[in-house]
């Protein structure tokens, strides 16, 4: 076996990576191999993650008897705020219910949360990918959208079984449709590789889009659910002769400091009124969608 | 012992020190510092394959290369392809690299990583997930060549400490 010539089992390896490589781009039948080797890699991300906890629960063992009294009174008065808030959505969520059965869609809202931990960074520059401690054993999915108490982060892409990986919404590969809070334009949020800049894409001269509106996701494609917050706008700049306007736009959600983050269980696909109609008139019964969300 | 010598032992060693380099390859850092971090995995396969050419070579790499890729969420066979040639490249380098002077070393040690990680570049650029221009990766070659001897030192004496042979 060792006198074998390695030059034959370079081919074969070679051959190899590029059939797992086309695969991997093309199919979905390589996951089992990744799955497998999560098993492995799991441990080292919780392992490296390691530091940081111990850090953290030594700050918290040291922590001032005054701090941790602030602490906690601000917390109950956020909790008194919440509360109050909450009082108001019960009622808001069932005129909301009502009105969509009026129309006849039937979009779940009520999305159940499963709680996770960041251990992991992507230590490749090129890309933005957290690593979480939840995976296929607490049924996290591919495509699960996930996000901080402020907004949107990212969505699941990779599950092993102990871990999964979370592209980020600032990945210079992801785009999500979003709309403006303030009028329901639409457009098109994609990332730009850098941890705080997103850009909107294709956004037409005079499209009404102003510094600090808010852009919540739509829920087209499906990905992610409707009406999370995702970003704010820091920057229309208008060029004469160019025929899109340039936006930029910052995520709500603390992207460099979270810690804890939400997974979103999968959600049924939102079906609106549109649903029922020609598919010519898919369009328009959109819009009509999107107004109603108002 | 003479015939003892002849077998093969501390797969269990090696093993440990892969997955110590894989703790490094994710520990997090500073996003300036992310740039110039070393090859840690290939780095500790090369020295395995430079010591024990006869028992770590290519599927060796291959297989490290697959965890890396897992590790690191890289298209699957990315790393994998990368490290399986710099396995065979440093196997038929061994004997020549085994005599030469320090700085040569390094400099061998900087060809190979660089080259591994051009070919990784290439395939992360055909799906699409590069951001950076592909001389980015010099720096962590560089970081590499430079880590190469302190690293060689210390595992030679995981090595002998350990009996791997």
């Amino acid at each position: 076996m060792s006198s074998a010539n390695p030059t034959y089992r370079l081919l074969i390896a070679l051959v190899l990576a590029v059939v797992l490589i086309a695969l991997d781009q093309r199919s979905r039948w390589v996951e089992p191999v990744r799955y497998g080797f999560g098993y492995l890699t799991a441990p080292v991300h919780y392992l490296a993650h390691l530091p940081v906890d111990a850090v953290n629960g030594f700050l918290r063992l040291t922590e001032t008897r005054t701090k941790l009294m602030e602490s906690r009174e601000r917390l109950e008065r956020q909790v008194l705020i919440l509360e109050q808030k909450v009082q108001r959505l019960a009622v808001l969520q069932a005129e909301n219910t009502r009105l969509r059965e009026l129309l006849n869609s039937s979009a779940n809202l009520d999305a159940s949360v499963l709680v996770a931990e960041i251990i992991g960074v992507d230590p490749d520059p090129n890309r933005q990918e957290l690593v979480i401690n939840k995976g296929g054993r607490d049924d996290v999915a591919q495509g699960q959208a996930v996000l901080d108490s402020e907004g949107l982060i990212g969505q699941v892409v990779e599950t092993g079984p102990l871990s999964a990986r979370v592209l980020l919404i600032t990945d210079a590969s992801h785009a999500m449709s979003v709309q403006v809070n303030r009028n329901g334009v639409r457009a098109i949020l994609a990332g730009t590789g850098q941890g705080n800049r997103l850009r909107l894409l294709y956004v037409p001269d005079t499209a009404d889009i102003r510094e600090g509106d808010l852009l919540v996701s739509t829920g087209l494609g499906q990905l992610y659910p409707r009406g999370y917050p995702v970003a704010r706008v820091v920057s229309v700049s208008h060029h004469s002769g160019a025929a899109f306007s340039e936006i930029e736009a910052r995520p709500t959600a603390h992207l460099d400091r979270v810690s804890h983050v939400l997974l979103v269980q999968a959600m049924e696909p939102v079906s609106g009124p549109d649903m029922e109609r020609e598919p010519g008139d898919a369009a328009a019964g959109g819009e009509e969608a999107a107004d109603a969300a108002q | 012992m003479q015939l003892n010598s002849e077998r093969p032992a501390g797969t269990g060693v090696i093993l440990v020190t892969l997955l110590l380099a894989a703790l490094l390859e994710v520990v997090p850092l500073s996003d300036s510092l992310d740039w110039v971090r070393p090859e840690w995995l290939l780095l500790v396969l090369l020295y395995w394959v430079l010591s024990l050419p006869h028992r770590i070579g290519v599927l060796w790499g291959f297989m490290v290369g697959l965890y890396q890729d897992v590790l690191v969420g890289t298209t699957l066979g990315q790393w994998a392809l990368a490290y399986a040639l710099g396995a065979y490249f440093m196997l038929a380098a061994y004997k020549r690299m085994r005599v030469f002077p320090l700085l040569q070393q390094s400099a061998v040690v900087f060809l190979l990583v660089g080259s591994a990680q051009l070919l990784a570049y290439l395939v992360q650029e055909s799906v699409g997930r590069t951001l950076y221009p592909p001389y980015t990766i010099l720096y962590s070659a560089a970081a590499s060549a430079v880590i190469w001897r302190p690293l060689c030192a210390l595992l030679r004496w995981v090595q002998l400490r350990f009996l791997v042979r």
